[in-house]
């Protein structure tokens, strides 16, 4: 057990800087999903990467109260909304890279380049194949007409995916109509809403309610697990605006001591050799599209994703949160 | 520090040495500053106007939510009170099968992290759960049963992991209570049940009171717990001002509101206490458990079972069968480093929270006047802010102190300094502190009450010095306060995530951090191995307090 000494003296000399090149990185993004990367990063350069998880909030937090002396070059986080607010506290530098934007479609970055997306998050509809026939699907809006009533079933509003998705939609439809949708899905719940995708999606299997919209890569671990559920994906959207989409990704921090160093680690994580094995451990999808996803994935099928920037659903999240408040739904 | 300083009774003039000794009061505030300085940071919000936030909360969120808080905090009240005191009253008073294993066994569930026993909860009876499963298997409908993710399902939930505080403090006051008490009240014609009602509850006011504060503290604060069961209540609202609607600043203000009423039933129930007295009647004569008839000894002893099975045995034996499932791809050398690092920060929390509060606890006996209570009631509300909340409180000043002397390093010569006190282990061991002072506070306060004036007058006026007296009459007779406050803490600070993820050092991940890891990806199965980890460690202290209580009752 490495143990940290206590005084003062000793952690002095514990904070030299070691002698090979180091990158710091605050990750929202947890452990056995970056640490695999960040070895294989190692591995290849020579540069160590040095890295702490929390949650984003706190992390945020962090790096604002460090100011100068924050330690962190890299910001690693989930949620195109959060990247966004980091980029608005000031905590990003904004960067040009040819190589982030040849690997990164534009929609999935950040247009002054503070933040680049990393991987696609998909939220799309899942059904019980026992009670519907995917022509009865259509849309996310459609899921708001009363022939649904007591067939709904979702996750809380509390979680920053939903808030997204009605973010997006506000910016689509504008906020009386998106209201009206929200307010039909929350008439056709069949039950309260879920914390949690798994939950929502076992749910749907056991034929609480008959569809439900989620995360695909909750999906994939719930099937790989029990591969019987009658459960399958639907793409809504696809003759309009198509599924809307997420991203993980990362910047460059403002203080960030070693930026160069921070840059190639985050271009390393675009390129082709790092994108499969940063999508693929969590089933999603690469953001790079020269490069496929995992055959598991694939499986699932094309589809049509949603190409409005994804830093709107940081701009409107205030919005859509206050929405979804006024609209009942919980 | 120094704390033997002169008595109040008139004594020959002593030389003035210095540096000068602290006074009590001083001593009572420099701890309470532990707390004080993250929560003035947090209470600093209050400035800042942030009225287009607050008009939507107040027309939208807040109306609900609080109805939604009052049930919870009614609930939760009734059920670890009626829980936690009838559990400790028989298991202290009666004797009948297995009582001695009931005796520890009741206090497991302080080990179970409470949003894992609600995530295993909602597994285990929600729609999709075996139980309901097989109903539907069997009677082919399952809609008639009571849904777990409601609000009685949440007020079960808490309770069942809240109880043991008030079960430990209400069975320390029992213990302690001398039997002499209800002997004298049988000889007035009091049956047993009427001196349980007129004397013994009476008696264990403080404790009880001490107890039913922390579990609802832990209530108000919680956030993981209700989230899970998707229940509404204040800190949703806090969590949304901060995370949903990106104000930080607004999370605060309403952080500070829930610390202000906190504050305010405290004060309101010293008031209310007055200066009664608790001290024990006839010391040392400890009770001998009565034998009570088969039936009713197996009664008794059938309901402390079904506590016992409902609150750990059941979701234990859910968190073994998944942690046994993902064990054998998961388990590897690391949880050694895990295991060492989660020892390490709540054996040192634990040691130094304990000292904290004993000093803390002196001081209000020996002052007995509003400065000392409200620097103790204030010390201790840090337990109350939301723990996201209060990690930011306490990382901001961390963060600015440390800016400063990294700025001095360069100065003197250091160039490559990027952290000085950050990440050090005494800061964790100090925010922990700030977190946890109530939970070791109550029980030390609480012991504190046993000992009568005349006592340490008797010690006194044998010439014993302040200090001797501490040592040797108040030490001893706190014995079984001091651990169960260390229990307490340690066991919390193991489960504590905030306030671990914020200020550990690089790569100094802990069980709790593990959880969290697995947790926020939604991989609950992957969270039982940790989790079964952290309550297996809790079990260590907790068998150690009640051989302890037991050989000392």
């Amino acid at each position: 057990m490495k143990f940290r000494p206590l005084l003062l003296a000793a952690a002095f000399v514990a904070a030299m800087p070691a002698m090979a090149e180091e990158v710091t990185v605050y990750s929202a993004r947890i452990e056995s999903l970056i640490k695999p990367l960040f070895d294989a990063y190692t591995k290849e350069t020579g540069v160590q990467v040095k890295f702490v998880t929390d949650k984003e909030g706190p992390l945020m937090e962090r790096i604002k109260a460090e100011g100068a002396n924050t330690p962190a070059d890299v910001l690693l986080t989930v949620d195109a909304g959060v990247l966004w607010q980091a980029e608005q506290m000031g905590l990003l530098k904004p960067v040009k890279s040819t190589v982030l934007e040849a690997n990164v479609p534009a929609h999935l970055r950040d247009p002054k380049g503070s933040w680049y997306g990393l991987s696609v998050r998909a939220r799309t509809m899942f059904y019980n194949t026992q009670k519907l026939k995917p022509a009865q699907l259509a849309s996310y809006e459609d899921l708001a007409d009363p022939k649904w009533k007591g067939k709904l079933c979702l996750r809380t509003s509390k979680k920053v995916y939903n808030q997204s998705l009605v973010a997006t939609m506000i910016a689509r439809l504008g906020e009386a109509k998106t209201e009206q949708i929200v307010r039909g899905w929350v008439a056709n719940l069949a039950t309260d809403p879920f914390s949690d995708d798994t939950m929502m999606l076992k749910a749907v299997a056991a034929g609480q309610c008959e569809v439900g919209i989620a995360n695909t890569y909750y999906y994939g671990r719930l099937m790989e697990k029990e591969p019987t559920l009658p459960l399958a994906v639907f793409w809504p959207n696809q003759k309009t605006t198509g599924v809307h989409v997420n991203i993980s990704g990362a910047g460059v921090t403002r203080h960030a001591k070693n930026e160069k160093g921070a840059l190639k680690l985050i271009e390393w994580l675009s390129s082709d050799k790092a994108q499969n094995l940063y999508a693929d451990v969590n089933m999603e999808y690469p953001v790079n599209t020269k490069v496929k996803p995992d055959a598991k994935v694939a499986a699932w099928g094309d589809f049509k994703h949603d190409y409005i920037n994804v830093a709107k659903a940081g701009e409107l999240q205030a919005a859509a949160v206050k929405l979804m408040d006024r609209a009942g739904y919980r | 520090m120094d704390i033997d300083i002169p008595h109040t009774a008139p004594l020959p003039p002593t030389p003035r040495r210095l540096p000068r000794r602290l006074d009590e009061h001083a001593l009572a505030w420099l701890v309470a500053a532990v707390t004080l300085v993250p929560l003035g940071v947090v209470l600093a919000s209050l400035w800042q106007p942030e009225g287009e936030v607050w008009r939507h909360m107040a027309e939208f969120v807040l109306p609900q939510l609080l109805i939604n808080t009052a049930w919870l905090i009614a609930g939760v009240a009734v059920g670890t009170l009626g829980l936690g005191v009838s559990l400790a009253w028989v298991t202290a008073i009666y004797d009948f099968p297995g009582r001695k294993h009931f005796a520890w066994a009741l206090a497991l569930p302080l080990a179970m992290p409470a949003y894992v026993l609600a995530f295993v909860q909602i597994g285990l009876y929600d729609f999709t759960g075996p139980l309901q499963s097989l109903i539907r298997d069997v009677a082919g409908d399952s809609s008639w049963f009571p849904s777990i993710r409601s609000r009685g399902g949440v007020i079960l939930t808490l309770t069942l992991v809240l109880y043991p505080y008030v079960y430990l403090l209400a069975r320390n006051a029992f213990l302690t209570q001398g039997r002499r008490a209800l002997e004298a009240a049988a000889s007035l014609g009091l049956s047993r049940r009427q001196g349980f009602w007129r004397v013994a509850l009476p008696m264990a006011r403080p404790w009880l009171v001490g107890g039913v504060s922390l579990a609802l503290m832990e209530c108000l604060a919680d956030f993981g717990t209700v989230a899970t069961f998707n229940y509404d209540t204040f800190t949703t609202a806090i969590y949304k001002a901060w995370f949903g609607l990106f104000n930080l600043t607004a999370a605060s203000q309403l952080a500070s509101l829930l610390v202000m009423a906190v504050l305010a039933l405290a004060l309101l129930e010293q008031r209310a206490r007055g200066d009664k007295r608790y001290t024990a009647t006839g010391r040392g004569a400890a009770h001998r458990p009565e034998r009570l008839s088969p039936w009713r000894g197996w009664l008794v002893a059938g309901a402390c079972l079904l506590v016992l099975s409902l609150a750990f045995l059941v979701p234990m034996a859910q968190l073994l069968y998944w942690a046994w499932s993902v064990a054998a791809e998961q388990l590897d050398l690391r949880y050694m480093g895990f295991v060492g690092r989660s020892l390490v920060l709540s054996a040192g929390a634990a040691g130094v929270v304990v000292v904290l509060a004993l000093v803390l606890a002196y001081s209000v006996r020996r002052k007995r006047d509003i400065a000392s209570r409200l620097a103790a009631r204030l010390a201790t509300l840090g337990y109350a802010v939301p723990g996201t909340v209060l990690a930011v409180g306490v990382f901001i000043p961390l963060a600015w102190l440390d800016n400063h002397l990294i700025t001095a390093a360069h100065a003197l010569g250091w160039p490559g300094v990027s952290e000085v006190i950050k990440g050090t282990l005494l800061v964790m061991l100090l925010a922990y502190a700030a977190r946890f002072l109530a939970v070791a506070f109550e029980p030390t306060q609480s012991a504190m009450q046993r000992i009568t004036a005349s006592q340490e007058e008797a010690a006194a006026s044998m010439g014993l010095g302040r200090r001797a007296v501490l040592w040797r009459i108040h030490l001893p007779m706190l014995r079984g306060g001091l651990l169960t406050a260390a229990l307490m803490v340690f066991v919390d600070v193991m489960k504590e995530m905030p306030i671990t993820l914020m200020t550990r050092p690089f790569g100094w991940d802990t069980l709790a951090v593990r959880v969290f890891e697995m947790t926020s990806e939604g991989q609950w199965e992957m969270a039982a191995l940790p989790s079964v980890a952290i309550v297996l460690a809790g079990l260590i202290p907790v068998i150690l307090l009640a051989v302890q209580t037991e050989k000392h009752a």
